[in-house]
């Protein structure tokens, strides 16, 4: 047993030496100017750990800079602290959206700061996902954690696609899916800025069809395929991300109204995004580059 | 059957004849967190305490009144009958694994049944029931902090939760009925201690089992915050639910590092028959579907009985993780 454990040491200590040489002193500095409200062993109240997230930013700065190549406009949009909801477009078979936003607030926003999204209620049922996505600060999707997190003056990214964005055909690329209110509740109840953040370039990322009968046969909220190997889309294409971070939108209004009360407030942060997506897709020359 | 003797004539710490203080009962004071809770009450000059129990009260101070009777029987009605009963602590919940559960369910939910009967009878107006966070369950879809409001639904999962389940919904129907009983729930997250439950034996495995690929963020409390907690809820004019909770939270591995224990890691699939089977040959004391609690998180929010009854822990996660190394007996 005792072996078992010296490995598990020695192996990452090797791991955490090689990480640290590749991540450089950039990483450090950013690292150290993280805010998070951590208790004597270093985790905060959802297991986030300042330590490890420096694993996700290996692989995630390396997909940010050198795969997507992802350009970033109005990253000074998000307030430096404070709580405030990110609300973004959502597309591309796999969240590579979410991870590159995350990615962009620490890499570029002065000074970086930790986004918490929410994570699928199935994930803590995933070994390894189930503890990795909480060390990285993710957290399972209910109203009452996002309520305390913005309480606590964080930042939280929402997709009020969810699953409609983020498996919708290559056909409807760029066409916002319906929104869900609740991100509207929580920001009129706990009165949160909301940033619109429009992600151009995921959207061709996995240009995927959706086999529905498969799907519904599977149980699963939609079976894409893609047209060459290995036809499902784990690896996306090497498209361009641009992020559009667009000023913070204030709302007013009571947070327990009907879902149609709501609408237009919910309408307006669409309409922004939409909008910013139109201007990053005219600005654009290419998919690739 | 009376092992002890009221504290009589002035002599002893206690002191006086007990004038002026409070009456308190503690069910299930004989056993390890129930005698923690008796000395604590005991030192404090404003309560008098009486223990019941059908175990023998070990290592008992001399001016401790303790009956040793079963919850059911004529005797303990009597003890409420005869002499004046201030406040009742109930936390005689049996969790002995390998007893059948018709035990159980007689013993817990008779005995529990017949208690708050008494009070309503004899008119108790205290009363404090020492439930569990457990109660809620460990399921995925949990809110990081559970509110007092939320399901318990720990009984879906764990038959063996049932009676800890039920008692909690009886001490709440009890709370609605008799409106002129403060009664007190209190759910405290994993006690940690010299106390035998399962956390803390689990604790004190010499090789402790975790699921590979899982690592839940835990809270612990220490024994002797959950004896004070006791003490808040017994303050006039406390009533309610509350969750108790400690000094923080952290993930499984810390608990495991912080104790330098070596651990066995097992494959999520395999650890269900694998336990199964070592339950069946007895080499383990832990129902096997209580392998969720250390697979999915069951937090609570405290914030309640920090608000309403001014409880505070006051052991660090560090001293509260290190408190099941405590060779007590």
């Amino acid at each position: 047993m005792s072996a078992t454990v010296g490995v598990g040491d020695w192996l990452r200590t090797r791991v955490d030496r090689f990480v640290d040489t590749r991540l450089g002193a950039d990483y450090q500095v950013r690292s150290r100017a993280l805010t998070v409200r951590q208790n004597e062993y270093g985790y905060d109240a959802f297991g986030f750990h300042r330590d490890w997230v420096k694993y996700a930013i290996l692989v995630s700065r390396w997909l940010y800079r050198d795969y997507f190549r992802a350009e970033v406009r109005g990253i000074e949009n998000v307030p430096a602290d404070g709580r405030v909801l990110l609300v973004s477009n959502h597309s591309g078979q796999l969240p590579f959206d979410g991870l590159a936003i995350a990615t962009a607030l620490f890499l570029e926003a002065q000074p970086p700061r930790v986004i918490r999204s929410m994570v699928e209620r199935f994930v803590p049922t995933v070994p390894f996902a189930s503890y990795l996505f909480s060390r990285w600060g993710q957290i399972t999707g209910t109203p009452e954690n996002c309520r305390r997190l913005l309480r606590e003056g964080e930042a939280i990214l929402v997709f009020p696609e969810g699953a409609r964005g983020i498996s919708k055909p290559f056909s409807q690329r760029y066409q916002l899916q319906d929104f869900g209110a609740g991100f509207m509740r929580l920001a009129l109840e706990t009165d949160t800025p909301i940033v619109p953040v429009a992600v151009v370039g995921a959207e061709e990322q996995a240009p995927a069809i959706n086999l529905k009968p498969i799907a519904r046969l599977l149980g699963t909220p939609a079976f894409p395929i893609v047209p060459y190997p290995p036809f499902v889309p784990l690896v996306p294409l090497p498209v361009k991300y641009r992020i559009y971070f667009g000023p913070p939108m204030r709302f007013q209004g009571d947070a327990d109204d009907d879902d149609e009360a709501l609408d237009s407030h919910v309408r307006s942060v669409a309409h922004r995004i939409q909008t910013m997506i139109h201007v990053g897709l005219r600005e654009r020359r290419r998919v690739f580059w | 059957m009376s092992s002890g003797r009221d504290s009589g004539g002035g002599g002893g710490g206690n002191g006086g004849n007990g004038e002026g203080r409070r009456r308190v009962v503690v069910t299930g004071a004989a056993g390890r967190l129930g005698r923690l809770v008796v000395r604590r009450l005991h030192r404090d000059s404003r309560f008098m305490v009486t223990g019941l129990d059908r175990r023998p009260f070990v290592g008992r101070p001399k001016d401790i009144e303790h009956h040793e009777v079963d919850l059911r029987s004529k005797k303990a009605r009597d003890i409420f009958r005869h002499g004046r009963v201030d406040a009742l602590v109930h936390m005689g919940v049996m969790h002995r694994p390998r007893a059948t559960s018709a035990e159980h369910y007689s013993w817990n939910i008779g005995g529990t049944d017949r208690l708050l009967e008494y009070c309503l009878q004899y008119r108790v107006p205290k009363v404090v029931v020492l439930s569990s966070a457990n109660v809620y369950g460990p399921r995925p879809e949990n809110a990081q902090f559970l509110t007092e409001e939320a399901p318990l639904l720990a009984a879906q999962a764990f038959p063996e939760m049932r009676d800890l389940v039920e008692i909690d919904h009886m001490a709440s129907s009890f709370f609605w009925k008799a409106r002129d009983v403060e009664t007190v729930i209190l759910r405290p997250v994993h006690i940690l201690g010299g106390v035998h439950n399962a956390p803390s034996n689990y604790l004190r495995l010499p090789v402790i089992p975790t699921l590979l690929g899982f690592d839940p963020m835990v809270q612990v409390i220490h024994e002797l915050d959950v004896a004070e907690a006791i003490v808040c809820a017994l303050k006039p004019g406390g009533r309610g639910i509350f969750n108790v909770a400690g000094p923080g939270e952290v993930p499984l591995s810390v608990l495991v590092r912080e104790l330098e224990k070596p651990t066995l890691r097992i494959p999520h699939p395999l650890a269900k028959p694998l336990w199964r089977a070592a339950w069946r040959l007895g080499m383990n004391s832990f129902p096997v579907d209580e392998f969720d609690f250390i697979r999915y998180v069951c937090m609570v929010d405290g914030s309640r009985a920090a608000r309403e009854l001014g409880f505070h822990p006051r052991h660090s996660l560090r001293e509260t993780i290190r408190a099941v190394l405590d060779a007590r007996t």
